[in-house]
């Protein structure tokens, strides 16, 4: 019985799927992948849809399903949080430009610690994940947090067990300032984590640290603002000590060399400047050059323009970054050149 | 007299056509029914052969090492089976542990034992229980399962049977709730169910003049358990365990949730560890290359894992026959 429902259920999603698919070849713009745009990429969609009554159809599966399905060509554009090489592109014929960024943040659960109080820097924050510094009451964090009553418990590291951009992100971050990390552990969307363990998803991650004490994570901002999360502060690479907010994520994106990188490739961690938030994280939208609808690539193009135009104000309602004027300029203007049917 | 002739005749041709069409009817009816049959031996061909595909750059890349290597690494592009099968087969062990003692003893209590106005309702929740969703046990075994194990049976565990040498391996800290105890309790839970319904319904086909004589040998009721009821089910008994089986090997969702996702290999059975399936569900939307390879290499394994079992049990079943 079990398996007759199961049939009737996955006849049901191919009958629907098909019917979907059909509606969609009218003029629908689709899009998959990355889920960390999700949010913002819809409330673009409803507008867009008011200002043009044209659709934009986006699902929001991972960054590597949206690649794929952008490879298997059955959507328009795709999604990622982790840019796509140079090689690939080219070899693909695709181009890609950021849309949005957003940041990270370091969560924890101490008994007796209020939210926002900790500060850490990349050095003490890669020695936890490594493992290398296993009690709360570290001379390295009691360095950091000098008015802070820190106990002697030990740290539980819980890290994203699905592979997620976020996860690669905050790995890229670990690389850029712990040499160990990178040689050891690296960066990707799921690494060999040395300590801890793993939760599914941001509400795994952020069930298992309050159902944990003495646990550490981290999770994208909006989540932890939609779940009034506690989060800490960083120490930045100019050696300041900032807040998880969206003046600090907007500087780590206007901070970093946007202009200068081909294919716009650039990881927003780490970056210069005063008043930067160290884990802040992008996605990209990736097209195909030379499309076989070209209509409906133009289509998804002026959809992106009307979202660098007009969309900023709702990423700021929903705790994301708007990419920079200035850099929405120059990848306008990278179009006239990327795609030949302008 | 003419009237009945005719009428003879008639019935005749019409017999006669009558037979005809019914033979064509049953020949598409075997031709339908055989093509049902062979897309089922198709589907499972054509699911074999795609995982072999996809599999083929990581067996190109690693060989056989695939095998037995411990480090799941996707930045340095190292993976190796043994810490996704070790969790399988060790949380399924321990999950049958628990589940097939306590099934046995479930169905020996409703078929042999309890009072008949017990018997429905009891019999009901053993089956609502299998139709709940495995994402309802994960979700469960999550916020509540977790915390308990978290505070209370794995410090005690770590504290008692953790003492003892050499077994005292088995039971080491880290314990942060998650892991593959915790995982194997939810799995005993889920597959409890299919084992007690099939134990129940091949106790009730002992002749009950077997059973009856048995009692009326002076027989206390562990004795007929032990001496009627298993040998003469025998069977039915090991279908039924290896269905359990075959559902533990494979369970996703649940065990997704709570066994911690870890791929460093450890000898604590209350460590968060993970299994094929847990590392597939966690890792396949984001996965490309080497890495996805590697992980449709897994399922391969789950397959040849799943396959051995039901060979197994189809060879325990019958040698079970000529004893």
């Amino acid at each position: 019985m079990n398996l007759i429902r199961k049939f009737a259920v996955g006849a049901a999603a191919a009958a629907l799927s098909i019917t979907l698919a059909g509606a969609s070849f009218a003029a629908d713009i689709t899009g998959a992948g990355s889920s960390f745009i999700n949010p913002v990429l819809s409330k673009w969609a409803e507008g867009y849809k008011a200002a043009t009554s044209n659709t934009v159809n986006y699902q929001s599966v991972g960054s590597g399903a949206g690649i794929k399905q952008l490879l298997a060509k059955t959507v328009v554009f795709g999604a990622t949080d982790k840019p796509m090489s140079d090689g690939d592109l080219e070899k693909n014929g695709l181009a890609q430009f950021p849309m949005i960024s957003g940041g990270i943040v370091v969560t924890y659960n101490i008994d007796g610690v209020k939210p926002g109080e900790l500060v850490f820097d990349g050095e003490t924050l890669s020695g936890i994940f490594l493992g290398k510094i296993t009690k709360w009451d570290d001379a390295a964090l009691k360095k950091l947090n000098p008015d802070v009553k820190l106990p002697s418990t030990p740290i539980s590291v819980v890290y994203r067990a699905d592979g997620s951009g976020t996860t690669f992100n905050f790995t890229n971050y670990l690389s850029k300032v712990s040499p160990e990390w990178k040689e050891k552990v690296g960066s990707d969307t799921a690494v060999q984590w040395p300590v801890g363990f793993g939760a599914k998803g941001s509400e795994g991650v952020s069930t298992t640290v309050a159902q944990t004490a003495g646990s550490i994570s981290y999770v994208e901002y909006s989540y932890v603002v939609a779940n009034k999360m506690g989060f800490s502060k960083m120490k930045n690479a100019a050696g300041k000590i900032v807040e998880p907010k969206l003046d600090t994520f907007a500087a780590a994106a206007s901070n970093a060399d946007w202009k200068g990188a081909k294919n716009f490739n650039v990881m927003i961690t780490n970056q210069a400047g005063d008043n930067t938030w160290p884990i802040a994280a992008s996605t990209w939208v990736v097209l195909y050059k030379q499309p076989t609808d070209k209509a409906l690539n133009q289509g998804a193009l002026d959809f992106f323009k009307w979202a660098y135009e007009k969309g900023q104000k709702d990423a700021t309602t929903l705790n994301y970054v708007a990419v920079p004027e200035a850099v929405a300029k120059v990848v306008m203007e990278s179009w006239n050149k990327d795609f030949a049917a302008k | 007299m003419v009237d009945a002739t005719n009428a003879a005749e008639f019935s005749r041709v019409d017999v006669a056509a009558i037979t005809k069409t019914f033979k064509l009817q049953d020949r598409i009816f075997f031709f339908m029914t055989l093509a049902s049959a062979a897309l089922v031996v198709l589907m499972l061909l054509a699911i074999l052969v795609v995982l072999v595909i996809d599999a083929i750059p990581t067996f190109q890349t690693y060989g056989l090492s695939f095998l037995w290597g411990t480090v799941w690494s996707a930045p340095t592009e190292k993976f190796g089976a043994v810490p996704a099968v070790m969790g399988t087969l060790i949380s399924s062990l321990i999950a049958m542990l628990i589940a097939v003692p306590l099934s046995f003893g479930i169905a020996i209590f409703l078929t042999e034992l309890c009072p008949g106005s017990l018997r429905r309702p009891i019999g009901t929740a053993i089956e609502l229980l299998a139709g709940v969703p495995s994402i309802i046990y994960g979700i469960v075994g999550l916020f509540v399962l977790v915390p308990l194990m978290q505070l209370y049976i794995l410090p005690f565990l770590i504290a008692t049977v953790g003492q003892v040498p050499v077994i005292g391996y088995l039971f080491q800290p880290p314990a942060p709730g998650v892991g593959l105890l915790t995982a194997s309790l939810v799995l005993a839970i889920m597959i409890l169910p299919f084992i007690t319904a099939i134990t129940r319904d091949v106790f009730l086909t002992v002749p009950p003049m077997l059973r009856e004589s048995a009692y009326g040998m002076g027989m206390t009721t562990w004795e007929v358990a032990r001496n009627i009821l298993i040998p003469y089910t025998r069977r039915g008994l090991v279908g039924g365990v290896m269905l359990g089986l075959g559902r533990a090997l494979g369970e996703t969702m649940a065990v997704t949730f709570v066994v911690g996702s870890v791929t460093r290999l450890q000898a604590s059975i209350i460590s968060p560890s993970t299994t094929i399936s847990a590392q597939i569900a966690n890792t396949f939307g984001e996965a490309d290359g080497l890495q996805l390879s590697s992980l449709i290499a897994l399922g391969l394994l789950l397959f040849i894992l799943s396959f051995c079992v039901l060979a197994l049990a189809k060879w325990m079943i019958g040698r079970s026959d000529t004893l």
